[in-house]
C-alpha cells in the first residue's frame, strides 16, 4: 500500500481463536508491584 | 474504536478491538477523519483539506476500505461478550511471598510503611512458607507453572527461610508436577557472593532496586542511620547483572515529584551498562509531597517521550536496552483472556505475611477487609475473591470506552482502592501515565520498522 504501512496485525482476533491456557506469569512477578502493566508480559506457548 | 495520535513524525492508528496497528501518511490520516460508517465523506474532505487532490483521497480511501473489510480497522467490539460469557477457570498459581516485614532502609516513599506494612516487625518462619506452598500446590490444581516471589521488607533480612522454602518447593514441585518459578525483590545491602550464587542459581527473575543517579537514589532510600545506599549496592547489581548475562533481572527504580526528570536516572542506568530496567511512578497519598500530582503530567510526558527516542536511537545502533514500561509485544503479547481480566490478584495471584494471612496482593496487605485467609485453614473468602475474579475492563466505566483497555487490562486495583475507595474505579493520574507509555512504545516500534 502507498499510504498505509501496518505495523501489527489482529493480535486480540487471532488470540480469540486460539484460547488462553492460564499457564502465563501473573504481571506483578516481573518487575511492577506498584502498577499494571499486562501487555508486555509474555505468552507461555512463546517462549 | 480507533486511536489515533501522531509521535516522532509518525502518524499511527491503534484498531483497538482487533490489536491492529497501522502507520498512516499525511494523506490517509487527514482523510480517516472523514469516514463514517464504513464511508468516505468525500466533500467535506476535500473542502476541509483543500490541499489534497481528489485522486489522492480516492486512493487513500480505497486503502483504508481494504483494512476495515479485513477486520484491521473499525473492527467491531466483540470482547465485551466474550468478557460476559467467559467462565473464568482461574486458580491461585502464584504467590507474593512477604518473608520478611522489616527493612533495612527507610525509603520515604515506602508504601509498606518501611517494611512493617502497617503491623509490627516480623519474618516469615519456615513452617508458614511450607504451608504456603502446601497450599498453591493444591490450589493451582491442573496449572503446571507456579511462581514465587520472595518479597518484602527485605527478604534478604531473612534468606536462610529462603533458601528451605525454595529447596522444599522444587522438592514437592517433582511430586507434584510442578514446575517452581522464583522471583526475589531486593535492595541489595545485603548481597555477598554466596547469596549471589544462590540467587543466580535458583532465581529466575530477580529485581534490584536502585532508583539511578546517586543523588537521586540517596536521597529518597537511604539506611535506617541515614546513609546513602548508591555506593553500596551499585556494584554488586553490575556484578548479578553480569553473571545473569544481562538477562532474566530489572534494575528497578521509582520516581515520584522529586526526580521528575526521571529520564536522566533511566539513561543512568542504561550508561552503567544494565540492559533490563524499570523505573516506575510513585504511588503514594495525594497529600505526601512527593506523589504525583494531576499538574506533573506535562513533564512526565516530556521525559516518557525523551526515553522513546533515546531508545530507538541506541537500538538502531545495536547498543539498546529495555526499559520495562515501553516493553510491547505489538504482534502477539498476552492472549486476550489475560487482557481482559489483568493482573490476577485476588484470583490467580495472592500475598501471604509473615504470619500466614492471604492477601488479594502485597499492595492489599494490612487492608483487613482485603483479608482473604490463611495458609493454615486453607480457606478463602470465595466472595472476596469472586470480586477480583469477575472484575474486567468491561465491568469498570471508565475503562470501558478507553482505547488503551487491552494494554493495561484495567490497572492496578490496589492504586484504584488507594486513590478512589474503589478497586473497580482506575487511577486516572496513573492511566495517563499508562496511555503515554503505550503510545511511546508504540511509536518506537514504528521508528524501529
Amino acid at each position: 500500500m502507498k499510504h498505509i504501512k501496518t505495523l501489527a496485525g489482529a493480535a486480540l482476533s487471532k488470540s480469540v481463536k486460539k484460547g488462553g491456557c492460564g499457564e502465563c506469569q501473573t504481571s506483578c512477578q516481573s518487575a511492577c508491584k506498584t502498577s499494571c502493566t499486562v501487555a508486555n508480559q509474555k505468552c507461555e506457548t512463546k517462549r | 474504536m480507533i486511536h489515533k495520535y501522531s509521535l516522532f513524525g509518525a502518524n499511527i492508528v491503534i484498531d483497538v478491538n482487533s490489536g491492529a496497528i497501522h502507520v498512516l501518511d499525511d494523506t490517509a490520516y487527514k482523510v480517516l477523519d472523514f469516514v463514517k460508517d464504513r464511508n468516505l465523506l468525500l466533500e467535506d474532505c476535500l473542502s476541509a483539506h483543500p490541499e489534497l487532490s481528489r485522486e489522492e483521497v480516492l486512493e487513500a480511501f480505497s486503502e483504508i476500505k481494504n483494512l476495515i473489510d479485513e477486520n484491521l480497522l473499525f473492527t467491531n467490539d466483540y470482547m465485551e461478550k466474550i468478557a460476559q460469557n467467559y467462565d473464568k477457570d482461574s486458580v491461585i498459581k502464584a504467590l507474593c511471598l512477604h518473608i520478611c516485614h522489616d527493612c533495612n532502609l527507610r525509603c520515604k516513599y515506602c508504601f509498606a510503611n518501611t517494611g512493617d506494612f502497617k503491623g509490627e516487625r516480623s519474618m516469615m518462619s519456615f513452617e508458614v512458607g511450607k504451608e504456603a506452598i502446601d497450599f498453591v500446590i493444591s490450589e493451582s490444581r491442573h496449572r503446571k507453572n507456579i511462581e514465587i516471589d520472595y518479597f518484602g521488607g527485605e527478604p534478604l533480612m531473612n534468606f536462610e527461610v529462603v533458601k528451605k522454602i525454595t529447596e522444599y518447593a522444587i522438592e514437592e514441585g517433582k511430586k507434584h508436577n510442578k514446575n517452581f518459578r522464583f522471583t526475589l525483590t531486593t535492595n541489595g545491602l545485603l548481597l555477598n557472593e554466596e547469596k549471589i550464587k544462590y540467587i543466580n542459581e535458583y532465581m529466575s527473575n530477580v529485581v534490584l532496586s536502585i532508583d539511578g543517579r546517586p543523588e537521586v537514589n540517596d536521597f529518597m532510600r537511604p539506611t535506617v542511620s541515614g546513609g546513602g545506599t548508591y555506593d553500596l549496592i551499585v556494584e554488586k547489581f553490575k556484578e548479578i547483572a553480569a553473571l545473569r548475562n544481562q538477562d532474566n533481572y530489572y534494575v528497578r527504580g521509582t520516581f515520584t515529584r522529586n526526580n521528575l526528570d526521571f529520564y536522566e536516572d533511566v539513561i543512568h542506568l542504561a550508561n552503567l551498562g544494565f540492559e533490563q530496567i524499570s523505573v516506575e511512578p510513585v504511588v503514594l497519598d495525594r497529600e505526601n509531597r512527593f506523589a504525583i500530582k494531576e499538574e506533573d503530567l506535562p513533564k512526565i510526558f516530556e521525559n516518557y517521550e525523551k526515553l522513546a527516542l533515546e531508545i530507538a536511537r541506541r537500538k538502531k545502533e545495536g547498543k539498546g536496552f529495555n526499559f520495562f514500561h515501553f516493553m510491547l509485544d505489538t504482534d502477539g503479547g498476552p492472549c486476550v483472556y489475560k487482557r481482559l481480566s489483568g493482573c490476577g490478584a485476588g484470583h490467580e495471584y495472592v500475598a501471604i505475611t509473615p504470619k500466614g494471612e492471604i492477601y488479594p496482593c502485597h499492595q492489599f496487605v494490612g487492608i483487613e477487609e482485603f483479608k482473604l485467609g490463611d495458609v493454615f485453614s486453607k480457606k478463602i473468602n470465595k466472595e472476596l475473591g469472586d470480586k477480583f475474579r469477575k472484575s474486567n475492563v468491561y465491568t469498570k466505566e471508565e475503562c470501558k470506552s478507553c482505547w488503551a483497555k487491552f494494554y493495561c487490562s484495567g490497572g492496578c486495583f490496589a492504586n484504584a482502592y488507594n486513590q478512589n475507595g474503589d478497586m473497580d474505579k482506575p487511577y486516572k493520574i496513573g492511566c495517563e501515565m499508562q496511555k503515554k507509555r503505550v503510545e511511546c512504545a508504540i511509536a518506537i516500534a514504528a521508528m524501529l520498522a
